[in-house]
């Protein structure tokens, strides 16, 4: 039975791009607001998963061709990294700085190295979320 | 390291090159490779008599482990040396009878010299340690090497079971001594028997004096097989000839000997130690002695008689710490004692050593060691008979041959023991001479079967294996050494008593000897016409007796039934603890996760709940607690309605909406208590979790589906209302007796100073605390991993089939 969604699939489209700017969002202004790597990597899985709720497995690997292992892996490490870049400065394990630089269109903006561990978060969190999603739905 | 040192170590040196020679030179037989070391042993042991004679005692120490006070302190005295000498002479006697009688081609012969050799040279640590961990290292490597020995034809059902029983008992004895060991060590904070020497008058009184005496003799009693532990060494002869004529008449089963001599300067003196070591000596001779008779192969009468001959060594130390509570040397009668023990020592491992040898020919060359299939070997095998008979009749303690004049002086300080008027003897020290003398007439009756039953009667040809004849000369010249010895030792008995019965008698009883003072003993084989010699005149008369009218009286045995018998009791004991641990795990691991769980939370509820009213750690106080509000109440009893229909609900699928809305409420609470990322977190992940539920729902088997509600059941029932109790009887009264600020003060004031950024919580996760969200995310990964590791294998399995 061939089913029409062009209504849920053309909503999806749109939606999509907000929930993934909002979940952006969160995660950028996590240092402030609440929000933060783990509830923006939700989201931003909340997201693709609207995506395959819309249209199916194969056609969402195809314009979004992630493999989602190797994603939990990279955040992990970048995780990792920001911990050890502590050591080049001489300072212990996972010390976080903070500082602030003038950018050209955003002006003075607070940097933090708080927000790449942060990164690893969010790319964990859609890693892990994205795998366990994707490898229940593939079984039969 | 000493010389000394190396001389201890040296079997175990050799014992790695074993192998290689034997792979290397195969044409020769290992055991030649052998042999010179326990000879040149001998000789080194032989050079320091000199010294000890003068009294002096050598102590050499090689540091092991310092600060623990352990350290390989070997020590030579008297004593030491005695069983040194026996050690090495006999070892090299029974390597050299063994080349004779392990074949090149069928046995495995670098395994039984790699065993030979590391019993040799743990037994020598075991004797010429002072350091008591040292001593109980050693302890056990005879016992394990022991073992190996037993087992050495693996094959064989019943080697097994005589290994697994000699270990089994012998290191259950090794065990309660090193227990022992400890007690003295805590008493007297050394390891060392010298200085624990030194201090025994000021332990004496020490509660643990006691206890420690008695494990110590539990490691003494098992390894010397006195009663009721006897019972692993006749089932030990199913050990090569060889290994029992030196494991189990010689050495290994002297080592209980030696540590109740060497042990006696610590213990002799008190009553209970007079009592148990010479009552259960004597006791043991009797019923080795008695339990002999009964024996139809030959190792086995041999066994028992290595038994009873050891209870006699072993009661002969009894009485003679008896001297030391008299605290004089001028009541010589006691040291006497002492020296027929030490004399008694060297003789029964001159005549049992032979004997196996013997018995060992006459399985060689007939193929049986059955009595009742041998008899009329004497024409056959001229040299044995010889030797047997020298053997035999020195063990009943005849003349000319040395087991008399230890039997006389056995019966001499047995008859003195009644003139006593200490440690109550003068009742039941009676008992003692008439145990010995009649255990000596069953010995006597069983020396004249093992002899007369194997080489005189009717030679049986028909139920031999082999044609017997008399055994190659290799094979003999073991046992004729022996023997010499055995009539040697009889008319020049004080070659030994200078030389080294008086420094091993000074190293078990210094008590009695003043400063500069020697022992002067003076063995001789002919004491006038006395009352021991009366009494051996009656074991001969009794004895001969006894022989002839075997048949008549051997119905006695009939009356003790086999199934009362030790054995049966040991069997019976293993069986049990075998089923009875069994039964108890069956009982208990149930196979179900309820039960765990069971045992788990029963367990969680007793011990804090115990805790809890012992420590009175309960208190409730309502002080500092904020004020409840309306909508706290009605969260709360949102999330009460949600708990209750998941818990009766009669569908699964209620219950799944239950627990979501459960989640969701807590959701509210956290908007509610003001923590924001925490309610967005709980939002989503309730969403997802509800989501897997319904998965798994979705895919329960068709055919268990008939949906009920949950069994109602009051154990259940009772802990989880236990378990609710408790926990929340702990949270208020944590929460009630706060002892310290909370440390959030310092987050609220630092987290924009030093991480620049506002949001606490998240400045706390990723900052503050970085390392513990690096780990969770880890946990994360790996928990999605698993995940798909677990699917993707199942699918890769169902696709295989």
């Amino acid at each position: 039975m061939k089913t029409n969604d062009l209504i849920l699939q053309t909503a999806t489209k749109v939606v999509v791009f907000i929930i993934i700017l909002f979940s952006w969002h969160l995660f950028f202004s996590g240092h402030y607001t609440p929000g933060g790597g783990f509830i923006g990597g939700l989201l931003t899985s909340g997201a693709i998963v609207l995506l395959l709720l819309a249209f199916d497995l194969k056609t969402v690997l195809a314009f979004l061709p992630i493999d989602y292992i190797k994603m939990t892996a990279t955040g992990l490490l970048i995780a990792l990294l920001t911990g050890v870049g502590s050591f080049f400065f001489d300072a212990p394990f996972l010390t976080h700085t903070f500082s602030y630089v003038d950018l050209p269109i955003l002006g003075t903006t607070s940097l933090a190295t708080a927000v790449l561990f942060d990164l690893g978060v969010y790319l964990v969190v859609i890693g892990v979320t994205m795998t366990i999603i994707q490898t229940i739905g593939e079984t039969e | 390291m000493t010389l000394l040192h190396v001389a201890i170590l040296s079997p175990f040196i050799i014992a790695i090159l074993v192998p290689f020679l034997h792979n290397y030179f195969q044409k020769i037989h290992t055991g030649w490779f052998i042999l010179p070391l326990p000879i040149l042993l001998f000789v080194y042991f032989l050079s320091l008599i000199s010294s000890t004679m003068n009294g002096e005692t050598i102590r050499n120490t090689a540091s092991w482990i310092p600060s623990l006070g352990i350290n390989f302190t070997a020590y030579i005295d008297g004593l030491g040396l005695l069983f040194a000498l026996l050690i090495t002479g006999i070892g090299a006697l029974v390597i050299l009878y063994s080349i004779y009688y392990l074949s090149k081609v069928k046995e495995q012969l670098n395994t039984f010299y790699v065993y030979l050799l590391l019993f040799m040279g743990a037994m020598l640590g075991v004797v010429l340690s002072d350091n008591l961990i040292v001593l109980y290292t050693f302890w056990e490597l005879t016992s394990l090497s022991s073992f190996l020995l037993i087992g050495y034809w693996y094959e064989r059902e019943k080697s097994r079971y005589g290994a697994q029983k000699s270990m089994m008992i012998t290191i259950f004895g090794g065990l309660l001594m090193l227990g022992g060991f400890i007690m003295l060590y805590m008493m007297t904070n050394t390891f060392s028997i010298r200085e624990i020497i030194e201090q025994v008058p000021t332990i004496a009184q020490h509660h643990l004096f006691i206890p420690a005496l008695i494990l110590i003799l539990f490691g003494a009693f098992t390894k010397s097989a006195q009663f009721p532990f006897y019972i692993w060494l006749p089932d030990a002869m199913e050990a090569p000839t060889p290994v029992s004529a030196y494991l189990h008449s010689a050495t290994m089963v002297k080592a209980g000997i030696y540590l109740v001599a060497r042990f006696s300067p610590v213990f002799a003196g008190t009553p209970e130690w007079f009592w148990i070591v010479s009552a259960f000596g004597i006791f043991t001779m009797f019923w080795g002695s008695f339990n002999a008779i009964k024996q139809t192969d030959l190792k086995g009468i041999l066994a028992f008689s290595t038994v009873s001959q050891l209870g006699m060594i072993m009661s002969m130390l009894g009485v003679g710490s008896a001297a030391i509570a008299l605290d004089s040397i001028d009541d010589s009668y006691y040291t006497v004692a002492i020296l027929a023990a030490m004399f008694h020592l060297m003789n029964h491992a001159t005549f049992k050593g032979s004997l196996f040898m013997i018995v060992g020919i006459i399985d060689h060359e007939t193929g049986t060691r059955d009595i009742r299939k041998l008899g009329g070997l004497m024409g056959l095998m001229p040299i044995t008979f010889t030797i047997s008979i020298i053997g035999a009749f020195s063990m009943a303690g005849l003349p000319p041959f040395n087991g008399f004049l230890s039997k006389e002086m056995f019966f001499s300080s047995m008859i003195r023991i009644v003139e006593l008027n200490i440690f109550n003897l003068e009742s039941l020290g009676l008992l003692f001479p008439i145990v010995a003398w009649v255990g000596s007439i069953f010995t006597f009756i069983y020396s004249m079967v093992l002899v007369f039953k194997t080489f005189t009667g009717k030679y049986q040809p028909e139920k031999l294996e082999k044609k017997p004849h008399e055994a190659p000369i290799g094979m003999l010249i073991s046992p004729i050494i022996l023997a010499s010895l055995v009539i040697v030792f009889f008319f020049f008995p004080n070659l030994l008593a200078y030389t080294i019965i008086e420094p091993a008698m000074a190293s078990i009883i210094p008590a009695v000897l003043g400063d500069g003072e020697h022992f002067h003993v003076h063995i001789s084989p002919w004491h006038g016409f006395t009352l021991e010699l009366y009494m051996t005149i009656g074991v001969v008369a009794l004895g001969i007796l006894g022989y002839f009218t075997l048949r008549k009286w051997s119905g006695i045995y009939r009356f003790i039934p086999e199934r009362l018998t030790i054995n049966k009791g040991y069997d019976a004991a293993l069986y049990s603890l075998d089923k009875s641990s069994f039964h108890l795990t069956r009982f208990y691991m149930t196979g179900s996760i309820r039960n765990y769980l069971l045992y788990i939370f029963t367990f969680f509820i007793v011990i804090l709940g115990t805790s809890l009213a012992v420590k009175g750690g309960f208190s409730f106080s309502l002080e500092g607690n904020a004020s409840v509000g309306i909508y706290e109440v009605i969260l709360a009893g949102v999330i009460l309605i949600g708990t209750i229909t998941s818990l009766f609900a009669k569908s699964r699928l209620t219950s799944i909406i239950a627990l979501g809305s459960v989640g969701y409420t807590v959701s509210l609470f956290f908007v509610l208590f003001r923590a924001p990322d925490l309610a967005l977190t709980q939002l989503s992940v309730e969403t997802v979790s509800v989501a897997l539920f319904l998965l798994c729902f979705y895919h329960l088997p068709e055919f268990k589906k008939p949906e009920k509600k949950l069994n109602f059941n009051w154990p259940n029932f009772i802990i989880s209302l236990g378990v609710g109790t408790i926990v929340s009887l702990l949270a208020l009264s944590a929460n009630s007796q706060r002892v310290s600020e909370t440390i959030s003060t310092y987050f609220i004031e630092n987290s924009y100073k030093l991480a620049g950024g506002k949001n606490m919580v998240n400045v706390i996760l990723v900052d503050f605390r970085g390392f513990d969200t690096l780990f969770e995310i880890t946990v994360l990964g790996i928990a999605s991993l698993g995940i798909f590791g677990m699917i993707r294998l199942q699918v890769r399995k169902e696709e295989e089939r």
